[in-house]
Formats: structure tokens, sequence, C-alpha cells
């Protein structure tokens, strides 16, 4: 599945690449400095004000983040039906220009991690943002689910597809 | 919030790169495993391992023959993954666009700020 979307002719938009189905790169251009995008991405304060998009009918109920490697960050989001975290360790800080992190959807915690590494790149004042999102390997999948914990999955699979069925 | 965690399995089971290749061959019809083997360079009992992993994620059938079971791509997998990764295209785009509009006043105010101190 080579998913790509080409460049568009407006340097500002989004693209969105699928790579070797478990990693997605998504680049946007801001025209702004790195240090305010690195900003943005990590003060829990400006976060809540991107991160869950009015037009997607969820709201960020709160963001806790402790930026420095080790620490740990959690994002609460509210829709419709209740509510839901997603929550990670920082890997690496480098501000403004990199960044790297685990996030987890707290309802199947025990399907594994995204790692997401953020790069940002500055020429004259304009920064492009490359976000890679990898996916977790099917070993590393299987080693975290317990045959018992199979079902319960799908459960939670059927319960997520209604909730993203709700959110269109 | 359209996130990865349905189609993980999906995913998951594309990750491999010889998988992906057999999955795209099998978009011209259902062919036996030495055909796989051939048209794609690959010893016939790695195909025959790769079926079994996307059979289990649902992405290939089998149909029994006579001679020989010849495996079918089932397309409701891809076409939701297709369908994930156009909401999640959406998400992320609507997404940046927050983001843009947040940074650029960032950046307004603060050099509206240095001109004033």
């Amino acid at each position: 599945m080579d998913e790509t979307t080409k460049p568009a002719a407006t340097p500002n938009q989004t693209t969105m690449q699928v790579d070797t189905g478990r990693t997605i790169i998504i680049t946007r251009r801001f025209n702004a400095r790195a240090a305010t995008v690195f900003e943005a991405w990590t003060s829990a304060a400006l976060v809540k004000r991107w991160w869950a998009p009015k037009s997607h009918g969820v709201s960020v109920v709160s963001c806790e983040a402790d930026v420095r490697v080790g620490g740990r960050y959690r994002y609460v989001l509210r829709h419709s039906s209740g509510e839901i975290a997603f929550s990670g360790e920082y890997r690496e800080v480098t501000p403004p220009t990199r960044l790297c992190y685990t996030q987890v959807f707290e309802p199947m915690a025990d399907a594994g991690a995204v790692l997401v590494t953020l790069t940002l790149e500055e020429q004259a004042g304009k920064t492009l943002l490359v976000a890679t999102e990898v996916y977790p390997s099917r070993q590393a999948r299987e080693a975290a689910l317990s045959s018992g914990m199979e079902h319960g999955m799908r459960e939670t699979l059927d319960q997520l597809d209604e909730l993203v069925a709700s959110l269109r | 919030m359209g996130h990865i965690w349905p189609m993980v399995e999906t995913f998951t089971a594309l990750a491999e790169p010889s998988r992906l290749r057999i999955v795209e061959y099998l978009r011209a019809g259902a062919r036996p495993v030495g055909a796989i083997s051939t048209a794609l360079h690959l010893p016939q009992p790695q195909v025959s391992k790769h079926l079994r992993v996307l059979k289990q994620a649902r992405l290939v059938d089998v149909e029994p023959r006579a001679q020989q079971r010849l495996y079918a791509l089932r397309p409701e997998p891809l076409r939701e993954l297709g369908a994930w990764i156009d909401r999640y295209r959406a998400l992320w785009e609507a997404r940046l666009d927050d983001l843009d509009a947040l940074v650029t006043e960032l950046e307004h105010s603060r050099s509206t700020r240095k001109r004033k101190g």
C-alpha cells in the first residue's frame, strides 16, 4: 500500500505519507520560527488550542506535560460518549529542532505504543515540520497481548469503530 | 479521534515488504503459492509463511481447488484501511491548520512586543 500524497503547490499544506505499512509521515511548513512551533507542540496550555480540532467534534479536557527526557505527558479528550486519554513519555528533547516521544492510546495500552519523532527545520523565519509516527510491529504487539486479551481487544476495537464513525 | 488502533492488525500485516508485494500481486486475481513464488522471486516456504500471516489478518482467503489452493485478496480490510487513512489525514490537516493559526498569532504578538519594547 503506497499511499503517497504529493507535496501540494501551496507550500504550507499538510502532506501525509504512509510508508512500509508501519510508518506515517506528516509534513507542514509554518510561517513561524522553530522555537515557536516547538513550544506550541509541547506547552500544555498551547497544545489545548490545536490538538483536538473543533471540526472533529472533540475537545481537550486536560493537558499535562513534563517536557524532559523520561518525563511524561497526558492529554484527555472529551467526545459525545465520554472521555479518552492519550499519554506517553519523552525520549529526546532537543529544542527547538527535535522531539521524540511515545504515544499510547490508553483504552488499548496493551496493543503497544507509537513512536513519534518530530523534526523542525528553520529557514528565513519559516519552519518545516516533519512528524514521523512508527506503529508497533506485529511481534511487539503479539508480545504485549496474551491469548486471553485478544477477545477484549476485539471488543475495544468494535467500540472504537463506533466512536470513530460517530465523530465523522 | 480517528486513530490507528482499529487498523492495527491490517497495518502491521502489511508492514513487511514481501507481504505488501504479495498483496499487490494478488490484486490481479487469485493465485496459487507456486505462481506467487515465481512472480515475486520469493522461496515458496517464505510465501506460505507470509500467506498465513495475511490470512490471520483476514487480508486473504483460501479458495480450495481440485489440484491446488488459490489465495485471493479480501478487499474489505484494505478499503477500511484506505478510509481510515483518509480520516486520519483529515484529522491532521485540521490540527495543523489550527496549529498554523496559533503559531502565526504567537509570532505576531512577539514581534509586536519587541516593537513596543
